[in-house]
């Protein structure tokens, strides 16, 4: 793990070199930002995500671990230059060099989706609520499909683009639902998270955040 | 957009999809072009109000997509009207045949698609070959095999085709399923009437030929993200979420969807998945042209020479089989797990 760590430190910096980025004036490894911050402005991800990377669930911290890392490096970048608009973690992100981002990214891809996380499916709603509906079918007269159509059965993540529901909380959810209707997150491909959620109403957003908040999150966590 | 329901000829019915996949009924519900040609289509008054009963239903018809307004019409009973019971049982089945095909129908199926991944909304959705628009159609002739098919064995070639496998028997508890969900689905409509939204759209004839280097960058640009850069879908759990296009999990060289048109028609209403009706009819036929331009499993039929089957199940311009596409002649190639 620490060689691994140690690598990933070394192949960043060199493709910043490469590609021209700044060199860091202190070269900061993923695991000493996560715990510590990076020293120049980029806060310790733990302090809010949590030490395992399960986030929290009720300020909608979200998990990072366990998420596709090219997402992950997505959002770092989305975050810096303002296609997903967060006061939080603008700074942050903007703190991170290219090298930075990338080793936090894969080294959160690399935690195991915490069991602090698991939820008990016993405790969420029916599946036949209106949250289940819209999360397994759909509504197509609104040209809305399934969430699991792209999302993955249970939203359980599929690849960079399609990020896991499972495992997150239902106000995180909810707050990302809201934040593409209102525009201030517009980082999705081809428009698909602003066409959909325009389609969807306060009690829509409601039901299937909570329905996603409630699904069992697997050890095979996040992306196939 | 005119609809066609039961289109093309040659070929096979199924049209299969481009993104979702599909098999099964309207898709496969292509028939011959000119089968039906004594129906006479649905009045326009009969058209728009049907139309007009289904934006009534819709929340909010503001925000509806622009191309909501091709769809519609036939409006079948709300998944909730399924009844308890033993008839509402088997209707349930169908329903799981359809959108898990594999799971509950493994025996006779041979890829990785499922129906409604050429059906979707679980074969519901107008534009999209729904299995009300294709109920009432039978049994018709059908050019494709010379004789006129029950509904029970429309679906056989579903299973042949689209999914690549073999036919389960008409008296199978799965065609049954289907045939019961089928029927269910069509509750009130009327038969032996091409309903609007029945089959695929018929997508006019763009002004240039289609083209396998424009299809690729449509491709790159607007369906790689979910069908991969190869085409070959995306698996979770061993799972297809995103079905491949061509290659050996993909529907083969007899199913409908083969069909450049077929494909063409499906994928300017569906697709991207939920984005229906924003491509180009250009950008439709150059890109149905693009993923029917790749290798894929064998026809059945293949009769030990591509360019005899050619001839003999794919006389068609908007086939591809046995043509050189890239560089390579399809169908010579054909693709096994």
């Amino acid at each position: 793990m620490r060689l691994a760590g140690c690598f990933i430190r070394f192949a960043g910096l060199s493709a910043g070199v490469l590609l021209g980025w700044p060199s860091p004036a202190v070269a900061v490894d993923a695991s000493t930002i996560a715990t510590q911050g990076n020293g120049r402005g980029a806060a310790a991800c733990a302090s809010c995500h949590g030490a395992d990377g399960a986030g929290q669930a009720s300020s909608g911290f979200p998990r990072l671990a366990g998420l596709n890392g090219a997402y992950l490096r997505k959002q770092l970048d989305d975050f810096a230059n303002g296609s997903r608009e967060n006061a939080v973690m603008k700074p942050i992100a903007t703190a991170l060099d290219a090298g930075e981002r990338q080793s936090i990214a894969e080294y959160y891809a690399r935690l195991s989706p915490p069991r602090s996380r698991v939820a008990s499916a016993a405790a969420g709603p029916k599946a036949d609520s209106a949250g289940a509906l819209l999360a397994t079918r759909g509504r197509w007269s609104r040209q809305i499909p399934g969430c699991d159509q792209c999302h993955g059965p249970g939203g359980v993540g599929v690849g960079e683009h399609f990020p896991p529901l499972s495992g997150q909380s239902d106000v995180y959810i909810r707050n990302q639902l809201t934040a593409w209707k209102q525009g201030t997150r517009h980082n999705d491909p081809l428009d698909l998270m602003k066409h959909l959620s325009a389609a969807l109403d306060d009690n829509d957003v409601k039901e299937v955040s909570a329905w996603y908040a409630a699904q069992p999150l697997h050890d095979a966590g996040a992306t196939p | 957009m005119r609809t066609r329901p039961f289109a093309s000829g040659s070929l096979a019915g199924s049209r299969m999809l481009a993104l979702g996949i599909c098999a099964a009924l309207g898709a496969c519900s292509g028939k011959p072009a000119g089968e039906h040609a004594s129906t006479p289509a649905i009045s326009p008054p009969a058209a728009a109000s049907a139309r007009q009963a289904n934006h009534a239903a819709d929340p909010a018809p503001g925000l509806t997509a622009p191309d909501a307004t091709q769809k519609a019409a036939f409006a079948p009973p709300p998944e909730n009207a399924i009844p308890e019971g033993p008839y509402g049982d088997v209707v349930r089945l169908g329903r799981a045949i359809f959108t898990h095909t594999r799971e509950n129908a493994g025996a006779y199926v041979g890829n990785g698609l499922n129906c409604s991944n050429c059906h979707l909304d679980a074969g519901r959705l107008a534009d999209s070959a729904p299995l009300w628009g294709a109920w009432g159609m039978y049994p018709a002739y059908r050019k494709k095999n010379g004789h006129v098919n029950s509904y029970g064995e429309r679906l056989q070639g579903c299973f042949m085709y689209s999914m690549n496998g073999k036919a389960p028997p008409l008296d199978s508890k799965e065609l049954i399923a289907l045939e019961t969900y089928s029927y269910w689905m069509a509750k009130g409509a009327p038969a032996g009437t091409k309903l609007p939204g029945a089959g695929y759209p018929d997508v006019p004839r763009p002004a240039r030929a289609p083209d396998f280097a424009r299809g690729k960058a449509v491709f790159e640009s607007r369906c790689a993200l979910c069908h991969g850069a190869d085409g070959q879908g995306r698996k979770v759990a061993g799972n297809y979420v995103f079905p491949p296009l061509w290659g050996p999990d993909s529907f083969n060289w007899g199913a409908g969807m083969h069909n450049v048109g077929t494909a063409a028609g499906f994928i300017k209403a569906n697709m991207p998945f939920s984005r229906g009706g924003r491509l180009s009819d250009q950008d439709a036929w150059d890109v149905a042209m693009y993923m029917d331009g790749h290798e894929r499993p064998q026809d059945p039929r293949f009769n030990g020479n591509v360019a005899a089957t050619r001839k003999a199940f794919h006389d068609d311009p908007d086939s591809l089989y046995g043509t050189e596409v890239d560089g390579h002649r399809l169908g010579s190639q054909p693709l096994k797990k």
